[in-house]
């Protein structure tokens, strides 16, 4: 039992402040991807309200709020009022195990920059992860519609396979730091971050997130040419603001762990001294890596369905379990005769295996193009 | 094709949209900044008058003739020397243009005998009722220069008797 009432009041702060970043977040992070987007394509973007467009999620939100909402005549009306909910919780609950910095001092307590320790972070961030397809799933099912029981469908098909590959790219990453919390993973990457040891497994993790959170080019669950949006097509106003929502978190959380497992989390210059410069080199890793899916959206084409369950089974999932296997090899050879060439020769390997898949791809481009003429 | 080749293709094409981020945006901030029409853009219709002030329009009525949709209503009145709108002998005393209707084709400016209407570069065509939609002669008409331009006109007995202008060039 804990008895300290300052305790509970810091988490709930703690909560307070992340649930509204997130939500902050979010409203912004569309504004981000609407400018980013839009320079990409030379135009200018939303610019209209407020300086350089910065109200403009605000409108957005008042608008959807005030929305109408329509509910499916044969829809199962309790299951469509739970799947936005079931979709929104877990992409919010699993910002809890990020690590924004160490710990601060702060009316004469410390305090520390993350809401929970707990030591199988990567377990709780992989199992919730897994937790909001089902609000996709139940949402394309209960709404009683052709395209949003397909958009569902895909999604589940699509989320489930390249979990596995989300989760096996980041074994690597365990076995690196040798622990399951996100502390430990941080504060293991001081000597180097983690992608320059393990860029294959950080190329695999990245690609199957861009498909865990549904983003182009594995758009497939709300492909708009086939499927209008899929699975929240037949949603309006505050329920198609919360997928909206979710989808958007998603992404930031999907970043912000791809910024700790890879990228080093709170790690940067004078971040020993200065506590709070975590949270800014996060936030800055976070950015980044934002842009980096937004520029991927902007640039590659949805790919096939067929093609994208071949990459993910029959490229992914092996790529990744050898990946597993050459990391493990290399740490047992470098703490067999103590020698850290060991550690440097995985991401050689590494990359040398990952050249097999290119080359597969090659030959399988080659035979259709010579199958064409 | 070289075996590398999935990946470079994958980041030329990331090189292409990071590089398009430095171009000059194209959009024009359309009520501040307007853009300039095309010299044969047709939007809004113009009832031109000539350089003494006198409308061009005859009421004729060939327009609502030729217009394929049946936008253009005229009705004709008499001119005198006391009263001249136009040259000739009638004006166009009604000249509706239902912007519902029109479909901004042109074969108005092309039966015109005198060349009178016009389709102009106006294309700020927006109402909030159907009755807005209707555009009269004087809304249609072309501003004069000073008030002593303005129709109808007090000229001199046989000055005007020629309702269509003699042709300069026959061959033109």
């Amino acid at each position: 039992m804990i008895s300290d009432w300052t305790l509970w009041l810091e988490w709930f702060i703690k909560s307070v402040i992340l649930i509204f970043a997130l939500l902050g977040g979010f409203a912004y992070l569309t504004w981000y991807e609407r400018r980013a987007l839009a320079r990409i394509q030379t135009r200018i973007g939303p610019n209209r309200a407020g300086p350089f467009g910065l109200l403009q999620p605000i409108a957005d939100a008042v608008k959807l709020i005030f929305k109408e909402e329509l509910t499916p005549a044969k829809a199962f009306k309790f299951v469509f009022f739970l799947a936005p909910i079931l979709t929104v919780v877990p992409s919010i609950i699993i910002a809890a195990v990020i690590p924004w910095g160490r710990s601060i001092n702060l009316f004469g307590r410390e305090i520390t920059l993350y809401l929970a320790d707990i030591n199988v972070g990567i377990l709780y961030f992989m199992s919730i992860a897994a937790i909001s397809v089902y609000g996709i799933v139940l949402a394309g099912w209960s709404s009683n519609s052709k395209y949003a029981m397909l958009g569902g469908l895909r999604s589940t098909a699509q989320m489930i396979s390249y979990e596995l590959s989300l989760g096996i790219a980041l074994v690597p990453v365990i076995l690196l730091a040798n622990s399951m919390r996100m502390i430990d993973i941080v504060e293991m990457q001081k000597a180097a971050w983690f992608i320059l040891i393990q860029t294959v497994g950080a190329f695999i993790f990245w690609i199957a997130t861009l498909a865990e959170v549904n983003r182009a080019p594995f758009d497939m669950p709300e492909a708009e040419q086939e499927l209008t949006a899929g699975y929240h097509s037949e949603y309006s106003g505050m329920k198609f603001a919360l997928f909206f929502m979710a989808e958007y978190q998603k992404m930031i959380i999907v970043s912000a762990i791809m910024a700790v497992f890879f990228f080093g989390g709170y790690l940067g210059p004078w971040v020993d001294q200065f506590p709070l410069l975590g949270p800014v080199y996060m936030f800055i890793k976070i950015v980044l890596l934002l842009f980096g899916m937004i520029w991927v959206r902007a640039t590659w084409p949805r790919i096939r369905y067929d093609r994208l369950m071949e990459f993910g089974w029959k490229i992914l999932v092996p790529l990744s379990i050898v990946i597993v296997f050459i990391t493990a090899t290399g740490i047992l050879l470098a703490a067999e005769f103590s020698n850290n060439i060991f550690l440097w020769m995985i991401p050689v390997v590494s990359v040398i295996v990952g050249l097999i898949p290119v080359v597969m791809v090659y030959r399988s481009l080659r035979r259709i193009s010579y199958e064409r003429a | 094709m070289s075996v590398l080749d999935p990946i470079v293709e994958l980041v030329r094409g990331l090189w292409v949209t990071l590089k398009s981020i430095g171009e000059k945006p194209v959009t024009f901030q359309y009520p501040e900044e307007k853009r300039e029409v095309r010299q044969r853009f047709r939007g809004r219709h113009v009832l031109k008058r000539y350089d003494n002030g006198l409308e061009k329009c005859i009421g004729c009525s060939l327009c609502a003739a030729a217009c394929p949709s049946d936008a253009i209503f005229v009705e004709a009145g008499e001119n005198t020397d006391e009263k001249r709108f136009s040259p000739g002998e009638r004006y166009a005393s009604t000249y509706e243009i239902n912007m519902l209707r029109c479909i901004f084709c042109g074969y108005c400016e092309d039966a015109c005998p005198t060349e009178a209407i016009v389709l102009g570069d106006n294309y700020e065509l927006s109402f909030f009722d159907r009755r807005s939609a209707i555009y009269t002669k004087e809304m249609l008409l072309e501003s004069v220069p000073s008030q002593s331009q303005l129709t109808p006109q007090k000229v001199e007995d046989g000055e005007h008797n020629r309702s269509v202008p003699e042709m300069k060039d026959p061959r033109d």
